[in-house]
Protein backbone atom coordinates (compact mmCIF):
# COMPACT_ATOMS: atom_id res chain seq x y z
CA UNK A 1 0.00 0.00 0.00
CA UNK A 2 2.69 2.46 1.07
CA UNK A 3 4.84 1.51 -1.92
CA UNK A 4 1.88 1.96 -4.24
CA UNK A 5 1.11 5.41 -2.77
CA UNK A 6 4.75 6.39 -3.13
CA UNK A 7 4.77 5.31 -6.77
CA UNK A 8 1.52 7.24 -7.43
CA UNK A 9 3.00 10.30 -5.75
CA UNK A 10 6.11 10.21 -7.95
CA UNK A 11 4.01 9.66 -11.05
CA UNK A 12 1.78 12.65 -10.18
CA UNK A 13 4.93 14.72 -10.31
CA UNK A 14 5.33 13.86 -13.97
CA UNK A 15 3.44 16.34 -16.17
CA UNK A 16 3.35 13.93 -19.11
CA UNK A 17 1.85 11.09 -17.06
CA UNK A 18 -0.75 13.44 -15.53
CA UNK A 19 -1.68 14.84 -18.93
CA UNK A 20 -2.15 11.40 -20.44
CA UNK A 21 -4.06 9.76 -17.57
CA UNK A 22 -6.48 12.65 -16.98
CA UNK A 23 -7.52 12.68 -20.65
CA UNK A 24 -9.51 9.52 -19.86
CA UNK A 25 -11.08 10.98 -16.70
CA UNK A 26 -12.45 14.20 -18.19
CA UNK A 27 -15.56 12.79 -19.95
CA UNK A 28 -16.56 10.85 -16.83
CA UNK A 29 -16.11 13.79 -14.51
CA UNK A 30 -18.08 15.99 -16.92
CA UNK A 31 -20.95 13.48 -17.14
CA UNK A 32 -21.12 13.08 -13.34
CA UNK A 33 -21.07 16.88 -12.90
CA UNK A 34 -23.95 17.47 -15.29
CA UNK A 35 -26.09 14.53 -14.12
CA UNK A 36 -25.47 15.28 -10.44
CA UNK A 37 -26.17 18.98 -10.83
CA UNK A 38 -29.43 18.40 -12.72
CA UNK A 39 -30.61 15.69 -10.28
CA UNK A 40 -29.64 17.67 -7.20
CA UNK A 41 -31.19 20.91 -8.35
CA UNK A 42 -34.42 19.33 -9.63
CA UNK A 43 -34.85 17.36 -6.39
CA UNK A 44 -33.90 20.36 -4.27
CA UNK A 45 -35.86 23.06 -6.04
CA UNK A 46 -38.95 21.14 -7.14
CA UNK A 47 -39.40 18.10 -4.89
CA UNK A 48 -37.97 19.00 -1.48
CA UNK A 49 -40.63 20.34 0.89
CA UNK A 50 -40.59 23.99 1.91
CA UNK A 51 -39.19 24.82 5.35
CA UNK A 52 -41.70 25.38 8.14
CA UNK A 53 -40.22 28.75 9.06
CA UNK A 54 -38.39 30.10 6.02
CA UNK A 55 -40.69 28.79 3.31
CA UNK A 56 -38.96 28.52 -0.05
CA UNK A 57 -36.05 30.84 0.64
CA UNK A 58 -34.17 28.01 2.36
CA UNK A 59 -33.61 26.42 -1.06
CA UNK A 60 -30.57 28.61 -1.64
CA UNK A 61 -28.85 26.13 0.69
CA UNK A 62 -28.36 23.85 -2.35
CA UNK A 63 -25.90 26.38 -3.79
CA UNK A 64 -24.68 28.12 -0.65
CA UNK A 65 -23.52 25.15 1.43
CA UNK A 66 -21.67 23.24 -1.34
CA UNK A 67 -19.92 26.45 -2.41
CA UNK A 68 -18.91 27.29 1.16
CA UNK A 69 -17.59 23.75 1.78
CA UNK A 70 -15.63 23.78 -1.46
CA UNK A 71 -14.14 27.20 -0.79
CA UNK A 72 -12.63 25.83 2.42
CA UNK A 73 -11.60 22.43 1.01
CA UNK A 74 -9.97 24.11 -1.97
CA UNK A 75 -7.95 26.36 0.31
CA UNK A 76 -6.68 23.34 2.25
CA UNK A 77 -5.74 21.55 -0.99
CA UNK A 78 -3.99 24.68 -2.22
CA UNK A 79 -1.98 24.96 1.01
CA UNK A 80 -1.02 21.27 0.88
CA UNK A 81 0.05 21.61 -2.77
CA UNK A 82 2.06 24.65 -1.73
CA UNK A 83 3.76 22.68 1.05
CA UNK A 84 4.61 19.88 -1.40
CA UNK A 85 6.14 22.47 -3.69
CA UNK A 86 8.18 24.05 -0.90
CA UNK A 87 9.48 20.71 0.40
CA UNK A 88 9.93 18.58 -2.71
CA UNK A 89 10.23 21.37 -5.32
CA UNK A 90 7.66 19.53 -7.40
CA UNK A 91 6.62 21.84 -10.23
CA UNK A 92 3.29 20.09 -10.73
CA UNK A 93 2.28 21.00 -7.17
CA UNK A 94 2.95 24.68 -7.82
CA UNK A 95 0.84 24.59 -10.97
CA UNK A 96 -2.01 22.86 -9.14
CA UNK A 97 -1.86 25.48 -6.37
CA UNK A 98 -1.92 28.19 -9.03
CA UNK A 99 -5.03 26.85 -10.78
CA UNK A 100 -6.91 26.15 -7.53
CA UNK A 101 -6.65 29.76 -6.28
CA UNK A 102 -9.13 31.46 -8.66
CA UNK A 103 -11.52 28.49 -8.56
CA UNK A 104 -11.59 28.54 -4.75
CA UNK A 105 -12.01 32.31 -4.76
CA UNK A 106 -14.98 31.87 -7.10
CA UNK A 107 -16.66 29.39 -4.76
CA UNK A 108 -15.96 31.70 -1.82
CA UNK A 109 -17.59 34.59 -3.65
CA UNK A 110 -20.64 32.45 -4.50
CA UNK A 111 -20.99 31.44 -0.83
CA UNK A 112 -20.79 35.06 0.38
CA UNK A 113 -23.16 36.30 -2.32
CA UNK A 114 -25.84 33.63 -1.86
CA UNK A 115 -25.53 34.06 1.90
CA UNK A 116 -26.26 37.78 1.58
CA UNK A 117 -29.28 37.09 -0.64
CA UNK A 118 -30.60 34.62 1.94
CA UNK A 119 -29.76 36.87 4.87
CA UNK A 120 -31.89 39.77 3.68
CA UNK A 121 -35.28 38.02 3.96
CA UNK A 122 -34.29 35.68 6.81
CA UNK A 123 -32.27 37.84 9.19
CA UNK A 124 -33.37 41.22 7.93
CA UNK A 125 -29.91 42.30 6.75
CA UNK A 126 -27.53 41.60 3.87
CA UNK A 127 -24.42 41.64 6.00
CA UNK A 128 -23.45 41.60 9.62
CA UNK A 129 -19.91 41.59 11.02
CA UNK A 130 -20.23 38.36 12.96
CA UNK A 131 -17.38 35.87 13.32
CA UNK A 132 -18.56 33.46 10.60
CA UNK A 133 -19.20 36.08 7.93
CA UNK A 134 -16.03 38.01 8.70
CA UNK A 135 -13.78 34.94 8.67
CA UNK A 136 -15.32 33.88 5.34
CA UNK A 137 -14.61 37.33 3.90
CA UNK A 138 -11.04 36.96 5.16
CA UNK A 139 -10.82 33.68 3.25
CA UNK A 140 -11.75 35.52 0.05
CA UNK A 141 -9.03 38.11 0.69
CA UNK A 142 -6.52 35.32 1.40
CA UNK A 143 -7.37 33.83 -1.99
CA UNK A 144 -6.84 37.23 -3.59
CA UNK A 145 -3.52 37.57 -1.74
CA UNK A 146 -2.34 34.15 -2.93
CA UNK A 147 -3.34 34.99 -6.51
CA UNK A 148 -1.57 38.34 -6.37
CA UNK A 149 1.63 36.90 -4.86
CA UNK A 150 1.80 34.19 -7.52
CA UNK A 151 2.10 36.91 -10.13
CA UNK A 152 4.01 39.53 -8.13
CA UNK A 153 7.60 38.28 -8.33
CA UNK A 154 10.09 38.60 -11.14
CA UNK A 155 10.58 34.86 -11.39
CA UNK A 156 7.59 32.57 -11.37
CA UNK A 157 9.27 30.26 -8.84
CA UNK A 158 9.70 32.87 -6.11
CA UNK A 159 6.09 33.95 -6.68
CA UNK A 160 4.90 30.38 -6.14
CA UNK A 161 7.05 30.11 -2.99
CA UNK A 162 5.68 33.32 -1.46
CA UNK A 163 2.11 32.33 -2.35
CA UNK A 164 2.62 28.86 -0.82
CA UNK A 165 3.80 30.42 2.45
CA UNK A 166 0.78 32.74 2.54
CA UNK A 167 -1.53 29.78 1.86
CA UNK A 168 0.07 27.84 4.74
CA UNK A 169 -0.27 30.80 7.10
CA UNK A 170 -3.86 31.32 5.93
CA UNK A 171 -4.63 27.70 6.83
CA UNK A 172 -5.17 28.95 10.40
CA UNK A 173 -8.37 30.62 9.19
CA UNK A 174 -10.02 27.32 8.19
CA UNK A 175 -10.72 25.99 11.73
CA UNK A 176 -11.75 29.52 12.71
CA UNK A 177 -14.42 29.53 9.99
CA UNK A 178 -15.55 26.04 10.94
CA UNK A 179 -15.85 26.62 14.68
CA UNK A 180 -16.72 30.35 14.66
CA UNK A 181 -20.39 29.50 15.15
CA UNK A 182 -19.58 27.43 18.24
CA UNK A 183 -16.89 29.53 19.90
CA UNK A 184 -18.68 32.85 19.69
CA UNK A 185 -22.20 34.25 19.57
CA UNK A 186 -22.91 34.73 15.87
CA UNK A 187 -25.96 35.57 13.80
CA UNK A 188 -25.09 32.68 11.49
CA UNK A 189 -26.63 29.43 12.72
CA UNK A 190 -24.49 26.42 13.77
CA UNK A 191 -23.75 23.65 11.29
CA UNK A 192 -26.69 21.55 10.09
CA UNK A 193 -24.45 18.78 8.73
CA UNK A 194 -22.21 17.30 11.39
CA UNK A 195 -19.62 14.58 11.01
CA UNK A 196 -20.40 12.89 14.30
CA UNK A 197 -24.13 13.48 14.79
CA UNK A 198 -27.31 13.03 12.80
CA UNK A 199 -27.96 16.05 10.57
CA UNK A 200 -30.72 18.33 11.86
CA UNK A 201 -32.55 18.32 8.57
CA UNK A 202 -35.41 16.32 7.10
CA UNK A 203 -34.18 13.49 4.78
CA UNK A 204 -36.23 14.82 1.82
CA UNK A 205 -34.28 18.08 2.08
CA UNK A 206 -30.99 16.43 2.99
CA UNK A 207 -30.57 14.02 0.05
CA UNK A 208 -30.52 16.73 -2.66
CA UNK A 209 -28.04 18.68 -0.54
CA UNK A 210 -25.69 15.69 -0.25
CA UNK A 211 -25.99 15.11 -4.02
CA UNK A 212 -25.09 18.75 -4.62
CA UNK A 213 -22.07 18.62 -2.29
CA UNK A 214 -20.63 15.48 -3.95
CA UNK A 215 -21.33 16.93 -7.41
CA UNK A 216 -19.57 20.17 -6.52
CA UNK A 217 -16.47 18.22 -5.49
CA UNK A 218 -16.53 16.36 -8.83
CA UNK A 219 -17.04 19.63 -10.71
CA UNK A 220 -14.14 21.17 -8.80
CA UNK A 221 -11.92 18.20 -9.72
CA UNK A 222 -12.91 18.64 -13.36
CA UNK A 223 -12.05 22.35 -13.33
CA UNK A 224 -8.70 21.75 -11.61
CA UNK A 225 -7.75 18.99 -14.04
CA UNK A 226 -8.70 21.03 -17.12
CA UNK A 227 -6.77 24.08 -15.95
CA UNK A 228 -3.76 22.04 -14.79
CA UNK A 229 -3.57 20.49 -18.27
CA UNK A 230 -3.40 23.99 -19.73
CA UNK A 231 -0.59 24.89 -17.32
CA UNK A 232 1.27 21.72 -18.32
CA UNK A 233 0.99 22.49 -22.03
CA UNK A 234 2.18 26.06 -21.47
CA UNK A 235 5.16 25.21 -19.26
CA UNK A 236 6.21 22.15 -21.25
CA UNK A 237 5.60 23.74 -24.65
CA UNK A 238 9.25 23.32 -25.66
CA UNK A 239 9.29 19.60 -24.81
CA UNK A 240 9.04 17.13 -27.66
CA UNK A 241 6.00 15.24 -26.25
CA UNK A 242 3.95 18.45 -26.18
CA UNK A 243 5.08 19.38 -29.68
CA UNK A 244 3.96 15.93 -30.85
CA UNK A 245 0.49 16.54 -29.44
CA UNK A 246 0.06 20.08 -30.71
CA UNK A 247 1.64 19.62 -34.15
CA UNK A 248 0.93 16.08 -35.25
CA UNK B 1 13.48 11.96 2.45
CA UNK B 2 16.72 13.85 2.00
CA UNK B 3 17.96 15.91 4.99
CA UNK B 4 17.29 19.12 3.06
CA UNK B 5 13.67 18.21 2.42
CA UNK B 6 13.24 17.09 6.01
CA UNK B 7 14.54 20.46 7.17
CA UNK B 8 12.06 22.27 4.95
CA UNK B 9 9.21 20.04 6.15
CA UNK B 10 10.06 20.77 9.80
CA UNK B 11 10.34 24.48 9.01
CA UNK B 12 6.86 24.48 7.46
CA UNK B 13 5.38 22.54 10.37
CA UNK B 14 6.91 25.09 12.77
CA UNK B 15 5.53 27.94 10.66
CA UNK B 16 1.98 26.57 10.70
CA UNK B 17 2.13 25.61 14.40
CA UNK B 18 3.62 28.99 15.34
CA UNK B 19 1.09 31.05 13.44
CA UNK B 20 -1.67 28.80 14.76
CA UNK B 21 -0.60 29.36 18.37
CA UNK B 22 -0.24 33.11 17.88
CA UNK B 23 -3.67 33.46 16.29
CA UNK B 24 -5.17 31.13 18.90
CA UNK B 25 -3.88 33.30 21.74
CA UNK B 26 -5.05 36.43 19.97
CA UNK B 27 -8.53 34.98 19.49
CA UNK B 28 -8.60 33.87 23.13
CA UNK B 29 -7.73 37.33 24.39
CA UNK B 30 -10.26 38.92 22.05
CA UNK B 31 -12.94 36.30 22.64
CA UNK B 32 -15.30 38.76 24.33
CA UNK B 33 -14.96 41.33 21.55
CA UNK B 34 -15.66 38.84 18.78
CA UNK B 35 -19.05 37.88 20.18
CA UNK B 36 -21.72 39.45 18.02
CA UNK B 37 -24.08 40.06 20.91
CA UNK B 38 -24.37 40.21 24.70
CA UNK B 39 -26.62 37.72 26.47
CA UNK B 40 -29.48 38.76 28.82
CA UNK B 41 -27.46 37.31 31.71
CA UNK B 42 -24.56 39.65 30.93
CA UNK B 43 -26.96 42.61 30.79
CA UNK B 44 -28.67 41.61 34.05
CA UNK B 45 -25.26 41.29 35.71
CA UNK B 46 -24.53 44.91 34.83
CA UNK B 47 -21.72 44.08 32.40
CA UNK B 48 -23.23 46.48 29.87
CA UNK B 49 -22.67 50.25 30.24
CA UNK B 50 -25.71 52.52 29.89
CA UNK B 51 -26.01 54.53 26.69
CA UNK B 52 -23.38 52.58 24.75
CA UNK B 53 -24.50 50.97 21.47
CA UNK B 54 -24.32 47.18 21.80
CA UNK B 55 -26.07 44.13 20.44
CA UNK B 56 -28.26 41.96 22.64
CA UNK B 57 -29.39 38.48 21.65
CA UNK B 58 -31.67 35.80 22.99
CA UNK B 59 -34.94 33.95 22.51
CA UNK B 60 -38.14 36.00 22.41
CA UNK B 61 -40.18 35.01 25.48
CA UNK B 62 -43.48 33.41 24.42
CA UNK B 63 -46.41 35.71 25.20
CA UNK B 64 -44.24 38.78 25.84
CA UNK B 65 -44.74 40.58 22.51
CA UNK B 66 -46.90 43.71 22.74
CA UNK B 67 -47.53 45.87 19.69
CA UNK B 68 -48.65 49.47 19.93
CA UNK B 69 -52.07 50.19 18.42
CA UNK B 70 -51.17 53.45 16.63
CA UNK B 71 -47.46 53.10 15.76
CA UNK B 72 -44.81 50.53 14.83
CA UNK B 73 -43.45 50.41 18.35
CA UNK B 74 -43.29 46.92 19.77
CA UNK B 75 -42.08 45.65 23.10
CA UNK B 76 -40.94 42.14 23.95
CA UNK B 77 -38.70 40.25 26.33
CA UNK B 78 -35.72 38.09 25.38
CA UNK B 79 -34.23 35.37 27.52
CA UNK B 80 -31.26 33.02 27.54
CA UNK B 81 -33.01 30.72 29.98
CA UNK B 82 -31.39 32.52 32.89
CA UNK B 83 -32.27 36.21 32.77
CA UNK B 84 -34.72 38.36 30.83
CA UNK B 85 -34.32 41.75 29.17
CA UNK B 86 -37.12 43.99 27.89
CA UNK B 87 -36.54 45.36 24.39
CA UNK B 88 -38.50 48.13 22.67
CA UNK B 89 -38.23 48.67 18.95
CA UNK B 90 -39.74 51.26 16.62
CA UNK B 91 -39.70 49.68 13.17
CA UNK B 92 -40.69 46.72 11.04
CA UNK B 93 -39.73 43.39 12.59
CA UNK B 94 -38.14 40.81 10.21
CA UNK B 95 -40.29 38.05 8.68
CA UNK B 96 -38.78 35.38 10.84
CA UNK B 97 -39.49 37.30 14.05
CA UNK B 98 -41.65 35.03 16.20
CA UNK B 99 -42.15 34.33 19.85
CA UNK B 100 -39.75 31.56 20.84
CA UNK B 101 -37.38 32.50 17.99
CA UNK B 102 -33.82 33.78 18.46
CA UNK B 103 -33.14 37.42 17.67
CA UNK B 104 -30.25 39.87 17.80
CA UNK B 105 -31.05 43.54 18.49
CA UNK B 106 -28.72 46.52 18.17
CA UNK B 107 -29.34 49.47 20.46
CA UNK B 108 -28.71 51.07 23.83
CA UNK B 109 -29.64 50.19 27.38
CA UNK B 110 -31.45 53.04 29.15
CA UNK B 111 -31.53 53.84 32.88
CA UNK B 112 -34.70 51.78 33.39
CA UNK B 113 -32.80 48.72 32.14
CA UNK B 114 -34.93 48.69 29.00
CA UNK B 115 -33.03 47.98 25.81
CA UNK B 116 -34.00 50.49 23.10
CA UNK B 117 -33.27 48.80 19.78
CA UNK B 118 -32.51 50.58 16.52
CA UNK B 119 -32.28 47.33 14.52
CA UNK B 120 -33.72 43.85 15.10
CA UNK B 121 -32.39 40.82 13.23
CA UNK B 122 -33.90 37.34 13.35
CA UNK B 123 -31.51 34.50 14.08
CA UNK B 124 -32.18 31.22 12.35
CA UNK B 125 -31.32 27.87 13.91
CA UNK B 126 -29.77 24.86 12.21
CA UNK B 127 -33.02 22.88 11.98
CA UNK B 128 -34.73 22.45 8.64
CA UNK B 129 -38.01 20.58 8.31
CA UNK B 130 -41.20 20.61 6.27
CA UNK B 131 -44.30 22.22 7.92
CA UNK B 132 -46.09 18.85 8.28
CA UNK B 133 -43.21 17.46 10.32
CA UNK B 134 -43.24 20.56 12.51
CA UNK B 135 -47.00 20.14 13.05
CA UNK B 136 -46.56 16.45 13.83
CA UNK B 137 -43.80 17.28 16.32
CA UNK B 138 -45.94 19.88 18.04
CA UNK B 139 -48.91 17.54 18.12
CA UNK B 140 -46.80 14.76 19.59
CA UNK B 141 -45.54 17.22 22.15
CA UNK B 142 -49.08 18.31 23.04
CA UNK B 143 -50.30 14.71 23.13
CA UNK B 144 -47.43 13.87 25.41
CA UNK B 145 -48.29 16.82 27.64
CA UNK B 146 -51.95 15.81 27.76
CA UNK B 147 -51.03 12.22 28.50
CA UNK B 148 -48.79 13.43 31.29
CA UNK B 149 -51.48 15.66 32.75
CA UNK B 150 -54.22 13.04 32.50
CA UNK B 151 -51.90 10.51 34.13
CA UNK B 152 -51.48 12.89 37.03
CA UNK B 153 -55.15 12.85 37.93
Amino acid sequence: MWQWLKRLYHRLGSPKWFYEITAKWIPWLAIISVVGCVTGLVLGLLYAPADYLQGNSFRIIYIHVPAAILAQSAFMMMAIAGAVYLIWKMKMAAWVAKVIAPIGAGFCLIALFTGAIWGKPTWGTWWVWDARLTSMLLLLFLYFGVMALQQAMDSEESGFKAAAILALVGLVNIPIIKYSVEWWNTLHQPATLKLTEKPSMHPDMLIPLLIMIVTTYVFFALLVILRTRNEILWHERKRSWVKDILEP
Amino acid sequence: MTPKRKKRLILILFLVAGVGTAVGLLMYSLSQNINLFMTPTQIANGEVPYGRTIRAGGLVVVGSLQRSQDSLVSEFKVTDGNAEVTITYDGILPDLFREGQGIVAMGKLNRDNVFVASEVLAKHDENYMPPEVKDALEKAHLDGKEALESARY
